[in-house]
């Protein structure tokens, strides 16, 4: 790689041409405090908290946005530039609502670590009156408070460019500037897919999840409530970092035992419908082979993506599988076939879901989603809220002995468990298609093309003969390519799998925050490495779904199964009506 | 072209035509043909003749009388009398402070001091005649450029001439075009920025009402030059009389086929497009019209890269000002050397200015750079309305400095009022005479910038909000210390913090009068006390 | 709402053509038919662009002569900047609150005017100045703004 030389802070620097000062100089230990930029958005120069000298220059520059040339002779550390950046944050704190304490990102926030790094210990300007920023609760999943908006605009970037939605963008100019959902509505009115990488990226508490945790303490106070609880395959290697574990750990075991600390009666794994999933969705696909459509067939196991659908490609909806995701097959199961083989009246059930994600929580109440007579699952916790509850517990969550997942939910796969990560359900689904369609067994499992986090990802497979062509695509924006590829003609795919979120669900809106591409890599690493460790890998093998479907579904795409474990889809448009 | 004994020029400049001047124009054309005159006297609307504030203006020649405020019930007297019999309509006819009647442009303080480059032909032709521009030498320029220059060479002739931008930043426009030549790019385009929102500055309204084919010869020759085949005029919203006379220009110059494709045969081709804005001061930074022409929030980009090579779409880009592109032609006709004869070593040529303000000859002129602000002021300008005491000008507009009389001897070039803190700028000029207060204009200026601001910036836009309700504190009577040194520190802040320049130079009115009205502002801190009585200082002084 | 006929806008969109650099010149004579900024036009100005509609509204509240809601008949815009300032504006723009019986930003009763203050209008030299619509009116007094002021009422009126 070319490199380019410049002097920093009087010490030599070599960097990559192209690379912005800011990160020439923390190639040599000097951290330039930063606020706007984000590494993996295309945002600059906008918060002005990384300016520093450059000689031959009358003013400042955004070292976020400056490209080093050779010969450049940069001062970071002077009393010019600290004065600026400190001014920068104390501006910036002046228009900020000063409730700290109240904040859900309290100890957890840019702007915070950024006044105690400065060393701000006075208000010297009059502190606005933020009152007139009006909360947006009006969505089940995500909560907007403008009055903390910094105006940073990564949510805009994000939205718009990684997802491909863009409903949030600036408004206004001057002090008048807000970050608002299109049109100056309430996210509920606009076309969001409530996937919540907006939260992961705002560096304060201006947007972040509806927390649920109130009604699941309530639930567990309640004697006469049967408290059952399954956990989304993405939590276990997650959760360890909001609990101090290094990212990458895999705690399934203490999961599952600080959830029975905590009170929960059953403790169930999703990763078993998830199994279940694949053996419907499998069966649907090669169905949908048979008959000769709609094809691809395209997964519906995240629900941001689904709404996405649902509000950009009404007319490609025919070709999303009608499974409902594994969260939700699990919800019909324990109030139907889990209460009647427990003898529990489903009403006193109370169903709760540890999700990465936040559109999980907007599913959860979608009205299709009653299949029980009961909203199947009462309430969708996201990784950050669970940790929340941990905490307020006092469970030392890394100390906890392993413990293992209640029966008869608690049986399942390495495929199951690689639903957390991209690609993992059309690797997953391959293994299963294959051995069912060709009666052999598989001569290597693992499928290597779809896993990774390349944006759009693609593998075929010969079954038999047929030649299935797998496309793989996580993040809307991806998502969006893939489609408008279908919608071209222009993509032979017999199956694609697709993920709202970066990563997948390891990336998800609910997941611990940070969530960056490091740590994503980190979880992905630990999924299949948990998966290569699993005993039974392939979801047709799992004993307790056989058991299910000779107890109670029948056979794949029954009757019962069709009641239970499917769905269909709302055409919902970009301008959906209020409501 | 038919020989009349006389012309009538009626001026069609904005504000004249706020004054009326629409209907003195027809009231002179239906009584020169009543009087059966019309074959021998021609009336032509023409573009700003300069003293704006007394229009509607007529002048008369081949006498060169100029006629102010003149109201249709006028005309009559100044056809009987003047046109019929010669005798002048005293009255009516235009004094300069003197009391001296102006007759002819060369002998007037007002007119006198003048010197018409970009103005050559305001005020002179019919600025919707391309044949008139033509008659005056238009697209001469062009015609030699294209038939007789390389485009290399025109470059090295706007470098060789000194010219720099008359848009503010005052970078030398042969050094930019060279950087657009030389990039690599399957497109080129040439950006007019007409977007002046400066206060106090309307010299590109006035120019593209008065000689619009000037401005477009300019961009032809810079599009040649660069190796661009495609421009953008961008004209602010609200100059409504600029953009349909642009647009009729540009309707006339491609009939005449000296805009299109295969200009006067050469092979060049350059076509031009206006974009109208829609209110933000902001565009007019070159990196803000960029991403305005381009359908997006006026927000300035990052710099570098430059739109030098990474421009509108992300190619190369000449942007320049109306009166920079003005100044091509004739450089081009007459040559460097010629332009290099008027104005200072680093600042050839002339400079227009707008005068406004406690000074009685509000409006345009055009100087040569290097005058000495105490002649632009007391002898063109006429001096300060009711002989009141000068207190300070502002030079550049709202984002210059302000200058108290210490200053008056200054000669008006870019480097001597860089090296005093102001800046020439756009070329406003805004005199302020004693009986204003310090206090009370600051707070006008920072109004300004805090509604201005586009808002992406931190420092720009929390901070011109906190220098406005500060600085209004101050006015209220309610000023500190503190306030002082939070002003001054804030202030020096912005001046180097801001991405673009609407906040760097935020505050530079504020500092530069903190350094020269330091005492009149602390009156107000410390003594509770406002001198010219202006601020109206509500409660007791809270000091600290 | 159905103020928005859909062909009226797609033609409009035509006539500039469906690159997002036409936005602006799209959404100003949008502006110019309906008097400002329906939403149903900005979304079918989005769709036609290929744009989120939150971008054309982000665009559309930047601009100050851009309105994104209904406002008076006439909209009445005053220098506030330093040349007009020193030359009166501050007793012109009371005179004119005082007249109309709103502040900035409001509209009248009777749907006829909407008061803004705007940024330098460019004719500072018959300071201090105001813009009705598309037409300026320069050397202000207190007197001479409640003259205009009774025109354009006795136009309505009349009409
Ligand atoms: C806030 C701001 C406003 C500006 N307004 C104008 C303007 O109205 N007209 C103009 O020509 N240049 C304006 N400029 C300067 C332009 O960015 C640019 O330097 C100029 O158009 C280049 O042309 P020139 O080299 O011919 O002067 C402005 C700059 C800033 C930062
Ligand atoms: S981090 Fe560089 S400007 Fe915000």
């Amino acid at each position: 790689m070319e490199t380019v030389k410049l002097i920093i802070d009087g010490r030599e620097v070599a960097a990559p041409k192209g690379a912005t000062v800011l990160e020439a100089a923390r190639l040599v230990g000097i951290d330039i405090p930063t606020l706007c930029y984000h590494p993996e958005l295309d945002v600059r120069a906008n918060c002005r908290v990384c300016l520093v000298e450059v000689e031959g220059s009358r003013t400042l520059q955004a070292s976020c946005a400056l490209p080093v040339s050779e010969g450049m002779k940069v001062h970071t550390n002077t009393p010019m530039a600290r004065e600026a950046r400190k001014m920068a944050v104390e501006l910036l704190l002046a228009n900020h609502p000063q409730d700290c304490l109240n904040c859900v990102r309290n100890q957890n926030c840019e702007l915070q670590r950024l006044a105690e790094r400065m060393g701000i210990r006075e208000n010297r300007f009059t502190l606005k009156d933020r009152a007139k920023y009006v909360k947006d609760t009006s969505t089940p999943s995500i909560v907007r408070d403008p009055a903390k908006c910094v105006l940073c605009r990564r949510c805009v970037a994000v939205c718009e460019k990684v997802q491909g939605v863009g409903v949030l963008f600036p408004i206004n100019r001057g002090i008048e500037t807000m970050v608002v959902p299109a049109c100056g509505k309430d996210l509920a009115e606009v076309a969001c897919t409530l996937c919540g990488q907006c939260i992961h990226v705002c560096p304060v508490g201006a947007i972040y999840e509806r927390d649920d945790t109130g009604r699941v303490w309530e639930a567990l106070a309640d004697p006469g409530k049967h408290v059952v609880v399954q956990t989304a395959p993405a939590i276990r290697v997650s959760i360890g970092e909001e609990m101090g574990l290094p990212p990458g750990s895999v705690s399934t075991g203490q999961l599952v035992a600080a959830l029975r600390r905590l009170g929960f009666d059953r403790v169930f794994d999703t990763d078993f419908t998830a199994d279940l999933t694949i053996m419907e969705e499998g069966n649907e696909l090669l169905t949908r082979l048979g008959k000769g459509g709609p094809l691809p067939l395209i997964t519906s196991c995240s629900p941001g993506w689904i709404k996405f659908i649902e509000h950009y490609y009404p007319d490609l909806l025919p070709h999303l599988s009608t499974c409902k995701s594994p969260q939700q097959m699990f919800g019909s199961l324990v109030k139907t076939y889990y209460a009647e083989k427990t003898g529990i009246d489903p009403k006193d059930i109370f169903s709760v879901s540890i999700m990465p994600c936040t559109a999980k929580k907007f599913e959860a109440q979608r009205e299709e989603m009653r299949a029980s007579g009961y909203q199947d699952v009462d309430v969708a916790l996201t990784t950050r809220e669970l940790a929340r509850m941990i905490r307020e517990a006092g469970i030392n969550f890394k100390d906890l002995e392993a413990e293992k997942y209640d029966d008869p939910f608690g049986i399942t796969t390495g495929a199951g468990l690689i639903f957390g990560a991209t690609g993992g359900v059309a690797e997953a689904a391959l293994r299963t298609v294959y051995e069912l369609v060709t009666g052999k067994e598989l001569p290597k499992i693992d499928f290597h093309e779809v896993r990774g986090l390349e944006g759009i990802k693609e593998a075929t497979v010969d079954l038999n003969g047929t030649k299935v062509k797998v496309a793989v695509a996580h993040g809307l924006g991806n998502a969006r390519k893939v489609l408008d590829r279908v919608k071209a003609g222009t993509a032979a795919y017999q199956f694609i799998e697709i993920m709202a979120c970066p990563g997948g669900c390891i990336g998800g809106g609910g997941q611990p925050i940070p969530t960056d591409l490091e740590r994503r890599m980190a979880r992905i690493k630990a999924i299949y490495e948990a998966d290569a460790g699993m005993p039974l890998r392939k979801s047709h093998e799992n004993p307790a779904v056989k058991t299910l479907y000779q107890e109670y579904l029948g056979a794949p795409l029954g009757e019962k199964s069709h009641h239970l474990l499917h769905t269909h889809y709302v055409a919902r448009g970009k301008y959906p009506k209020k409501g | 072209m038919a020989f009349y004994r006389s012309h009538v020029l009626v001026c069609g400049g904005t504000p004249c035509l706020l004054g009326g001047c629409r209907g003195v124009k027809d009231a002179l054309v239906a009584e020169i043909e009543r009087q059966g005159l019309t074959d021998e006297i021609k009336v032509v609307e023409t573009g700003c003749l300069g003293p704006c504030d007394r229009g509607p203006v007529l002048v008369v020649y081949p006498e060169g009388i100029t006629y102010v405020r003149v109201k249709v019930e006028d005309v009559p007297a100044i056809v009987a009398e003047h046109l019929l019999k010669g005798r002048v309509v005293e009255r009516l006819v235009y004094r300069d402070e003197a009391g001296e009647r102006l007759v002819s442009y060369a002998q007037s303080t007002y007119y006198g001091p003048q010197k018409r480059v970009v103005l050559r032909n305001c005020g002179v032709i019919d600025p919707e005649s391309i044949e008139e521009y033509i008659a005056r030498d238009g697209y001469a320029a062009l015609a030699k450029a294209l038939t007789a220059m390389t485009p290399a060479a025109v470059v090295e002739e706007i470098k060789a001439s000194g010219l720099r931008g008359r848009g503010g930043a005052a970078f030398p426009t042969g050094l930019k075009w060279s950087f657009t030549a030389k990039a690599q790019a399957d497109q080129k385009y040439i950006v007019c920025n007409a977007d002046e929102g400066e206060p106090g500055t309307f010299k590109d309204r006035l120019i593209l009402e008065g000689d619009p084919h000037s401005v477009l010869e300019g961009m032809i020759i810079a599009g040649y030059a660069v190796g661009a085949t495609r421009g953008f005029i961008y004209i602010r919203g609200e100059y409504r009389q600029s953009i349909a006379r642009m647009a009729k220009a540009i309707a006339r110059a491609r009939e005449m086929g000296l805009l299109g494709r295969n200009i006067l045969g050469t092979g060049f081709s350059f076509e031009v497009e206006i974009r109208e804005g829609a209110g933000a001061y902001i565009c007019g930074d070159e990196t803000a019209l960029i991403e305005s022409i381009e359908g997006n929030r006026g927000e300035p980009r990052v710099k570098p890269p430059f739109p030098g090579v990474h421009g509108l779409w992300g190619r190369p880009t000449v942007v320049n000002n109306v009166e920079t592109l003005a100044n091509v032609a004739p450089i081009i006709d007459h040559g460097a050397a010629w332009f290099r004869s008027m104005g200072t070593e680093n600042s050839p040529g002339t400079k227009v200015f707008t005068m406004t303000g406690d000074i009685n000859n509000e409006g345009l002129i055009e100087v040569e750079m290097g005058i000495p602000l105490r002649q632009i002021i007391y002898e063109i300008g006429g001096g300060i309305p009711g002989g009141r005491g000068f207190k300070m000008a502002q030079t550049g507009g709202t984002s210059g400095g302000c200058l108290p009389t210490s200053f008056l001897d200054l000669p008006m070039d870019y480097d001597t009022l860089a090296q005093h803190g102001a800046a020439l700028g756009s070329g406003a000029l805004l005199v302020m005479d004693d009986t204003h207060c310090i206090v009370d204009i600051i707070k006008c200026f920072q109004k300004f910038f805090a509604h201005e601001s586009c808002g992406r910036c931190t420092p720009c836009r929390e901070g011109t909000v906190r220098l406005y309700e500060m600085i209004g504190e101050i006015s209220e009577g309610r000023g500190t210390r503190e306030h002082l040194r939070v002003l001054e520190e804030l202030g020096r802040v912005m001046t180097v913090a801001p991405l673009c320049g609407l906040g760097q130079t935020a505050a530079v009115p504020l500092l530069s009068c903190l350094k020269h009205f330091r005492e009149e502002i602390e009156t107000h801190v410390l003594e509770g006390r406002c001198p010219t009585g202006v601020c109206k200082m509500g409660k007791a002084p809270v000091v600290a | 709402m159905g103020v928005v006929e859909a062909k009226e806008i797609a033609a409009i969109v035509d006539r500039h053509g469906r690159e997002a650099s036409k936005l602006l010149p799209i959404l100003q004579e949008t502006q110019r038919r309906y008097g400002y900024l329906p939403e149903e036009a900005m979304q079918q100005i989005a769709d036609a662009l290929s744009l989120p509609v939150a971008k054309v509204f982000g665009v559309a509240t930047f601009y100050s002569l851009f309105a994104v809601a209904p406002k008076g008949q006439h909209i009445i815009r005053v220098c506030e900047n330093a040349p007009c300032h020193l030359r009166g504006a501050e007793e012109v723009f009371a005179a004119l609150r005082e007249e109309l019986g709103i502040q900035p930003g409001e509209t009248t009763a009777d749907g006829l005017f909407t008061l803004e203050q705007t940024s330098c209008l460019g004719v500072c030299g018959v300071a201090p100045v105001m813009m009705v619509d598309e037409v300026v009116y320069g050397n202000l007094t207190p007197t001479r703004v409640r003259e205009i002021i009774a025109n354009y009422r006795r136009a309505a009126v009349g009409e």
